[in-house]
């Protein structure tokens, strides 16, 4: 539970002091007066949008608002859900007990986290079952970062780093969502992935700081996951369908472009005090734009691993239905034993 | 699989606070899921689950009439009487 207590910030312009800025102002505008409610629903709605108050499971919503949110809340979790499978790959091939302890506590996060999210979606009207068979046909996606294969243990500290450092880039404006239950798994949510990232960045910095060959690997992993962990951000401003209306409704804060730019400014001395490179010649400090420019990713690469092409989508899927086929006698199991203690 | 709506009690003293739901086929199993899901970092000493259909909520449409009745009660508050000036413990 993490309602109650605020731990210090810990200085300014971290993330994580962002993710406790979020929670006081949620707290905040629950206890400030809310808009007046009118007869208008749709009034109503936008007044509390507006005045940063959140929306609730049983208020009044547009279709396309309530639509939107199941879309992504379930995009969301279906992400976490697959994406316990590229570290999951290590987790028996770690290289010392503390190494295995951590990353076996880190996907058990992953799994959490894909369950806060089902659970927000719950509350959106849908049943968890049903956007689990979503995913299992194929109609809904996870992101396409975890379509990318983890061929050595240096790939577990660049997950780490990258992925969950731009994954924590996009989710932190997502725990000031206009949506309540959103919000509130993705305050526990950003808590939760800072250690990810910090192990991350110990892994990767060990490596760097060992052997020629640990250094090599380590360089080796950042080259391969800087541009797919670039691209998590999405699709350029540009070509982006959904932000305009999402930015309205408060669900998205922040553009693609800003996030991705954002996310950059941020791994550049993060990856000098690593001593690895980011594997971009056009990387450099622009002092006119106050910003680092760079390569962007190849977004039809984006669009082919989203569409199913990717390295390991077909794996990743393949495995995810065998485990939910796999576990069918464990559901069945618990029925069984439920309806012998109620007779 | 139904589904249980969590409360956590963080620490002594405090409430319980709703955190989120899970599903279970019955209350043990729905404990031990919350206990899993929303207790990994020692969030709470104590977890009441709630079958998610047992639940009877008060409809935002009626907020207006359903808490009314006491909007014009300002009388309820101790700010509403005037103390006189120099009147002690009150």
């Amino acid at each position: 539970m993490y309602g109650t207590d605020f731990p210090p910030d810990d200085g300014p312009s971290t993330l994580l002091s962002e993710v406790n800025a979020a929670e006081r102002a949620l707290h905040a505008a629950a206890g400030a007066r809310g808009p007046a409610a009118t007869g208008d629903l749709a009034a109503y709605f936008d007044s509390v949008v507006a005045a940063e108050q959140k929306i609730e499971p049983r208020d009044w919503m547009p279709e396309g608002y309530r639509k939107t949110l199941i879309r992504q809340i379930a995009q969301h979790a279906h992400s976490e859900i697959i994406g316990m499978q590229p570290e999951g790959n290590w987790i028996s091939r770690a290289p010392s007990l503390k190494r295995k302890a951590i990353l076996l506590a880190k996907v058990q996060d992953e799994a959490g986290h894909g369950l806060y999210l089902y659970a927000a979606a719950e509350t959106l009207g849908v049943d968890r079952a049903e956007l689990v068979q979503l995913l299992l046909e194929g109609r809904q996606k996870y992101s396409s970062i975890f379509n990318y294969p983890t061929l050595t243990w240096a790939d577990i500290g660049a997950i780490g780093w990258l992925v969950d450092g731009a994954a924590i880039v996009n989710q932190v404006p997502l725990c000031r969502c206009s949506y309540g239950p959103y919000a509130r798994a993705m305050i526990r949510i950003c808590k939760e992935e800072s250690f990810h990232q910090r192990q991350g960045y110990e892994i990767l910095y060990t490596l760097a700081h060992g052997t020629d060959g640990q250094r090599a690997m380590a360089q080796d992993a950042v080259d391969r996951w800087w541009y797919p962990s670039l691209a998590m951000f999405g699709p350029p401003d540009t070509d982006s369908t959904h932000s305009e209306q999402s930015m309205a409704w408060k669900i998205k804060r922040f553009s693609n472009d800003d996030l991705r730019q954002r996310f950059v400014d941020m791994c550049v001395p993060q990856a000098e005090v690593l001593g690895l490179a980011i594997p971009d010649p056009a990387l450099r400090w622009n002092a006119d734009r106050g910003h680092h420019d760079y390569t962007h990713p190849d977004y039809d690469e984006l669009m082919r691993v989203i569409k199913g092409n990717g390295p390991c989508n077909r794996q990743r899927m393949a495995h995810r239905r065998a485990a939910h086929d796999d576990g069918a006698w464990v559901r069945e199991a618990a029925a069984a034993y439920a309806k012998k203690k109620a007779a | 699989m139904a589904l249980w709506e969590v409360f956590i009690r963080p620490r002594r003293g405090l409430a319980h606070s709703h955190v989120g739901s899970v599903h279970a086929a019955d209350a043990q199993t729905a404990l031990r899921n919350a206990r899993d899901v929303y207790t990994r970092r020692q969030e709470g000493v104590s977890i009441w689950v709630v079958p998610a259909a047992e639940i009877t909520a008060s409809s935002p449409e009626e907020k207006d009439s359903f808490f009314d009745p006491a909007a014009d009660k300002v009388y309820r508050h101790p700010t509403f009487y005037q103390v006189p000036e120099g009147a002690p413990h009150i």
